[in-house]
């Protein structure tokens, strides 16, 4: 997994309340069996039109916005518990995702492959989108060992919460298998205990 | 302080507990099925790490199969090799696979409870949401991606924070026409579609108590769908008397020592939910949805609200609905009854009481499947098949189907579906599909009349 510190960039406003995963990767491309890409169809039928033309109206097709950083809507990643959503948003070049409220399952996926989640009030959400929309040069400054998220140019920024596990994972580049297996003895004499199945 | 039924489950299967961090869950039973898990199994190679406890996972291949002509060799080639992967990773790594054409091959919600692989009390994961499911029996089981696949492959454990509590408790006598499907489109239709995030939730109440273990499923199904990792509801006689018999289930003395340990689980009196909700089971009519998400539902009797919002206006456009109007009276061209959800027996027994002496709508293709091998089998045998197919429904093989038309059952551009399945995002049953979740009754009823009716004014 990537190390994660710290990020300063330009970022996409997608301004759509529970984007699920379904939009952001359609399960008629999950027949691969690695997790290579599937940046190339996401949010694919929001990006082109059902004759195959691009969407001119969706913001991954408007020129002015680029960046990898996505800010989105309330209750971002609901539905399947796919992973490929966050293999497809990594693919794609993103490497936060900043939301006023994530669902459980995509959150996880996203901590496990390098993708920063960052949950902000809805406050905070309104003003990201609004400026990187006034001026989509604008650039956002993340900070994951402090844990805060800014807007640069303005002293506008608010911390975030992240579990103190994942975040040294995230800034190590550790991922879940490696402690797991550390505890492999512990495990093992658990499962002596335990009622059998 | 008492404990939750979830407490008493999780607490036992706690390995140990990071400082300042998550816990580490012991899982008593993993399910894979073909999508979500070759990368998994690819990783473990990559790393040089054995599957740990292969004899607690148990494989199916059900989310891109076809369903019909399983006999022959799949023409789609990525759906073929997806297949023939989770075969050779299974035979590779000694784990049961119940592939295409067995006689236990499934939905992996529909054939872990009836081989009695799902039991009280246990942890379950799968690389699927819809594990949920499993809470109908009192056990913890939620859906995982990719990655926390592979680490239970490697330990049988996954790094956890304990979600909070829920309840939500429905009392009171369903009226007629109201099935369990009704039920949970309508808790998700008051609570929303992230009221549950963050938390386990346990469904309480008579209207549950009361229910059959085929309902019980179908409401824990669709925890997910109100954001709730897991839903559960206490195991009782129902429970024990499904659960006992089947061919994974505990036998003999080892059962009911199993049992005594089941009665020890539902939630103590005095235990505090983090959230609680209460609603009356009066209130419920059968449900239709009108949007793309399981929140923007409806009774039959209601008009589509008029919300001022972009992304509810957005789903209306999808949608081709207007706000204030009536679903009854819409002409439907496809009906679905299957999925995770509904498509157990329970539910064609359901559909096929409705349906016989009718006859489909000329306009309506309807669709039928089942859940499972056993489930086909037992329409057969229970001579449902006779009614289908002389109401012109077509029953096809078991597999997930038009709920995530992964295979060729995709619902044409434009078209609505009435679906007894669990999700009405946008193009989830084909590019452009509109769906319209329901229950197994309302789908059945759409068929015949080829548009939707208020069936309460049928049943009085």
């Amino acid at each position: 997994m990537e190390k994660f510190k710290t990020l300063t960039a330009t970022a996409i406003p997608l301004d759509i309340e529970n984007v699920d995963t379904d939009q952001i990767i359609p399960a008629r491309f999950l027949k691969a069996t690695n997790r290579d890409g599937f940046g190339e169809n996401v949010f694919r039928d929001w990006r082109f039109q059902n004759d195959g033309s691009i969407n001119t109206n969706f913001v991954l097709n408007q020129s002015q916005y680029e960046g990898p950083i996505l800010v989105a809507g309330d209750n971002f990643g609901c539905g399947s518990s796919r992973e490929h959503a966050a293999w497809a948003l990594t693919d794609y070049g993103f490497k936060v995702i900043v939301s006023s409220f994530f669902a459980d399952i995509f959150k996880g996926n996203a901590l496990n492959n390098g993708l920063l989640p960052i949950q902000v009030s809805p406050g905070f959400l309104k003003e990201l989108m609004t400026t990187i929309k006034t001026d989509p040069k604008t650039t956002i400054t993340v900070d994951l060992e402090a844990q805060t998220i800014g807007i640069d140019g303005s002293n506008h920024s608010e911390p975030f919460d992240i579990d103190a596990y994942k975040k040294t994972c995230m800034i190590n580049g550790y991922d879940d298998i490696d402690y797991l297996l550390s505890k492999k003895a512990t495990i093992e004499a658990f499962e002596k205990t335990l009622q059998t199945y | 302080m008492g404990k939750t039924l979830f407490d008493k489950v999780w607490d036992a299967h706690v390995v140990d507990t990071i400082e300042n961090g998550p816990q580490i869950l012991y899982i008593d039973k993993h399910l894979i099925h073909e999508v979500t898990s070759p990368q998994a199994f690819n990783e473990l190679k990559e790393r040089n790490i054995p599957v740990f406890r292969p004899k607690q996972i148990v494989a199916t291949a059900d989310h891109n199969t076809p369903t019909g002509n399983q006999h022959l060799p799949i023409k789609d080639e990525l759906s073929r090799k997806q297949l023939e992967q989770l075969s050779a990773n299974c035979e590779k790594n000694n784990i049961t696979l119940y592939e295409l054409g067995h006689k236990y091959n499934g939905i992996v919600h529909v054939m872990a409870p009836e081989l009695g692989i799902t039991q009280p009390g246990m942890t379950i994961v799968c690389g699927d949401s819809h594990t949920s499911t499993h809470g109908a029996f009192g056990t913890i089981a939620f859906g995982i991606g990719t990655s926390q696949v592979a680490q239970v492959f490697a330990s049988q454990c996954l790094l956890l924070t304990k979600p909070k509590s829920l309840r939500v408790t429905v009392n009171g006598k369903l009226k007629n026409g109201v099935l369990s499907k009704d039920v949970i489109l309508y808790i998700i239709s008051k609570i929303g579609t992230n009221a549950g995030t963050g938390y386990f939730c346990e469904y309480a109440g008579d209207v549950f108590e009361n229910m059959s273990m085929e309902g019980r499923m179908t409401v824990c199904n669709m925890s997910i769908e109100m954001g709730a990792r897991g839903g559960m509801i206490a195991p009782d006689d129902t429970t024990f008397e499904y659960v006992k018999g089947r061919k994974f289930a505990p036998q003999g003395e080892s059962f009911d020592k199993k049992v005594a340990y089941w009665k020890t689980l539902p939630t103590d009196a005095d235990a505090v939910f983090d959230k609680e909700y209460y609603f009356d089971a009066e209130d419920i009519e059968p449900m239709l949805t009108y949007g793309t998400n399981p929140g923007m539902g409806i009774k039959i009797s209601e008009f589509i609200p008029e919300t001022s919002d972009a992304s509810f206006e957005k789903a209306l456009e999808y949608m081709n609905f207007k706000k204030g109007e009536t679903l009854i009276g819409k002409p439907i061209n496809f009906v679905f009854i299957g999925s995770c959800t509904n498509s157990r027996i329970e539910d064609f027994r359901i559909a096929a009481d409705y349906i016989k002496g009718k006859h489909k709508a000329d306009n309506v293709t309807a669709w039928l499947v089942p859940g499972s091998k056993q489930v086909e089998a037992q329409i057969i045998e229970e001579g449902l098949k006779t009614i289908f197919d002389a109401a012109g429904f077509e029953l096809r093989q078991p597999g997930c189907s038009a709920c995530l038309a992964m295979n060729d059952d995709k619902i044409p551009q434009g078209e609505y579906c009435v679906s007894t399945s669990n999700r009405n995002f946008e193009g989830r049953q084909g590019q452009g599909a509109r769906t319209i979740l329901a229950s197994p009754l309302m789908a059945a009823a759409t068929a015949v009349e080829g548009r939707i009716i208020d069936i309460t004014r049928q049943l009085n």
